[in-house]
């Protein structure tokens, strides 16, 4: 998603003059051609985050778009209080940008990973988080926050492309099948051990699929909600913990319908609960998000 | 009005404000009423002005009071319910508060990315800012201090509110004192020690920076008396926090009117 996202930028500074890229030193091997052209735009504020964020803020007022650029754990936890107060309360156009959400960051370690940043950002004032499943979806990401200039943040992770049978929806992306038997709502990447499970499950067919790149949820889609109401049977699936996260939103949303469900699993992010460390696939397995487990959870509704 | 007219005036202001709300953070006030006199009356319509030590708000508030800039009616509000006058500055309230601060920190990275903003748009503005010296131990300072001098932000104006007073000690107590000129110096700032409370001695400093086109960025490290005006009230960490008496208020407004030629 990473090369994907330079290329957008680099496609749009052409005719938007009021852009202005911020790294907080990092985009080896990623943001050079991007460097090349914005020139004196391209910045890079050193291994200084919360001034990173500070300063965009100052710049934004200007009459600036800035995006902030860095491994997301770094642009999010460390800067909170300059994205609250400085970018949120003042509702200004800048952009967080956090590479490798989730896990991504695997065996760089828990300093790297980011499975609370959703919780951290979402709640604040004017803020909307962006959490593209697919390469598909990014491009609907950026045009939303580039149209929208107000305080955005958008997780990047390791793109791979929508499955065929995906629908583009606003809210991001969705299957279509009558009477669905099971609702299973996706956020981010990890969607694609959600679909690798579907493409061998006996049950695919009765199952409706609901891939959501925003957060917060203000409301439940209609169709989604429809389809909620007709499964009474629902699963979230997230790279993030629950607290703060899809699960927790969505269930919410179904309490204040009134929707009475037979069966509700939130499969999430569960932190270090081995205490040990591997790649983005060995801390997803442990937490229950992988493949196998996420088929044998589904499994259980049928 | 002569300078010092307006000095006491606003001394007066700042008070009255203060015991008409029962609240504290006078002291802090009285300290850099002088400086915001200063920048806000002299500043021209592209530049930028941040009070990054927001605990000194009522300063702020009866400065663009008597510029016309905040109405009176809302003055009479401060601190009471459902004010826009909050003890620290709110977000978009008023087009000529820019920023809301109050966590400390903020101000210089904010006044660091105006000025380079001024910079890349090639506008004349100069970028302000005012900050406490118990700032000068937030990191965040430190960050935005070293792009500064790195982006050769000869726009951007510093000043450093230093009262030598922080929250719970004497600066130099805390962490040593971390406003001192020769670490700014040493860092590629120019810098000027001037008397925090003189006017005159101030705009002349400014205007001496403001023509010098060197490639560095600025700072006025301003030595000033926390609470100054009210002798009970000088160099006093009580003064931070403590509301007045009514015979302590009446005691400060005949002491401001008299040493102020009002």
């Amino acid at each position: 998603m990473r090369k994907h996202f330079s290329a957008y930028i680099e496609k749009i500074i052409e005719e938007n003059d009021d852009l202005i890229f911020i790294t907080g030193d990092l985009g080896y091997n990623a943001l050079e051609n991007l460097q090349q052209k914005l020139g004196d735009k391209f910045i890079n504020a050193g291994v200084a985050e919360q001034n990173m964020v500070g300063m965009a803020a100052g710049m934004a007022s200007q009459g600036f778009r800035v995006i902030c650029y860095s491994i997301a754990p770094f642009v999010v936890y460390r800067c909170l209080e300059q994205i609250r107060n400085d970018v949120c309360f003042h509702n200004l156009p800048v952009f967080i940008v956090g590479n490798g959400g989730g896990y991504g960051y695997g065996i760089m370690g828990s300093s790297h990973h980011a499975i609370e940043d959703i919780a951290c950002l979402s709640g604040l004032p004017n803020m909307q988080c962006y959490i593209p499943s697919f390469i598909e979806d990014m491009n609907q990401c950026m045009d939303q926050i580039f149209t929208r200039k107000q305080p955005a943040y958008l997780r990047l992770g390791v793109g791979k492309n929508m499955p065929g049978n995906v629908i583009h929806r606003e809210f991001g992306a969705a299957t279509s099948i009558p009477d669905p038997q099971l609702t299973i709502i996706v956020q981010g990447p990890v969607a694609n051990n959600l679909f690798a499970a579907l493409k061998t499950h006996e049950a695919a067919d009765k199952i409706e699929i609901f891939v959501l790149n925003q957060m917060p949820l203000q409301m439940l889609p209609k169709e989604l909600e429809d389809s909620i109401v007709s499964s009474k049977n629902v699963i979230t699936v997230e790279e993030h913990i629950t607290v703060g996260g899809l699960g927790s939103a969505v269930s919410l949303l179904i309490n204040e319908k009134s929707i009475a469900l037979n069966k509700f699993t939130s499969l999430h992010a569960k932190g270090y609960p081995t205490g040990l460390y591997g790649s983005q696939s060995y801390h997803q397995q442990v937490s229950g998000l992988d493949e196998k487990n996420i088929s044998s959870v589904i499994s259980s509704y049928f | 009005m002569n300078h010092v007219q307006l000095q006491g005036k606003l001394r007066t202001a700042i008070l009255k404000l203060h015991f008409g709300a029962n609240s504290g953070h006078i002291g802090c006030s009285l300290s850099c009423i002088d400086l915001l006199i200063l920048i806000i009356q002299y500043m021209n319509e592209e530049d930028s002005f941040i009070l990054s030590k927001g605990h000194a708000a009522s300063a702020l508030y009866v400065v663009l009071n008597e510029l016309g800039k905040i109405p009176e009616e809302d003055l009479d509000t401060f601190y009471k319910e459902a004010t826009k006058l909050s003890a620290h500055p709110a977000p978009l309230k008023y087009p000529c508060i820019s920023f809301a601060t109050g966590s400390l920190g903020h101000g210089l990275p904010l006044a660091v990315g105006i000025a380079k903003a001024m910079k890349l748009k090639k506008n004349k503005g100069f970028s302000y800012v005012v900050m406490s010296d118990g700032e000068t131990n937030e990191g965040t300072t430190w960050e935005a201090a070293h792009f500064a001098v790195a982006n050769k932000l000869d726009n951007l104006l510093v000043f450093i509110d230093k009262n030598g007073l922080q929250g719970f000690a004497r600066t130099v107590d805390v962490l040593g004192d971390t406003a001192r000129s020769d670490l700014w110096e040493a860092m590629g700032f120019d810098v000027i020690e001037a008397d925090g409370h003189n006017i005159e001695l101030l705009i002349e400093a400014k205007q001496s920076f403001l023509k010098k086109e060197n490639g560095k960025p600025k700072l006025i490290i301003a030595n000033t008396v926390k609470g100054k005006g009210v002798s009970f009230m000088e160099n006093t960490l009580d003064w931070h926090y403590l509301p007045m008496s009514k015979q302590q208020f009446e005691e400060a407004i005949a002491q401001v009117n008299n040493d102020y030629q009002i």
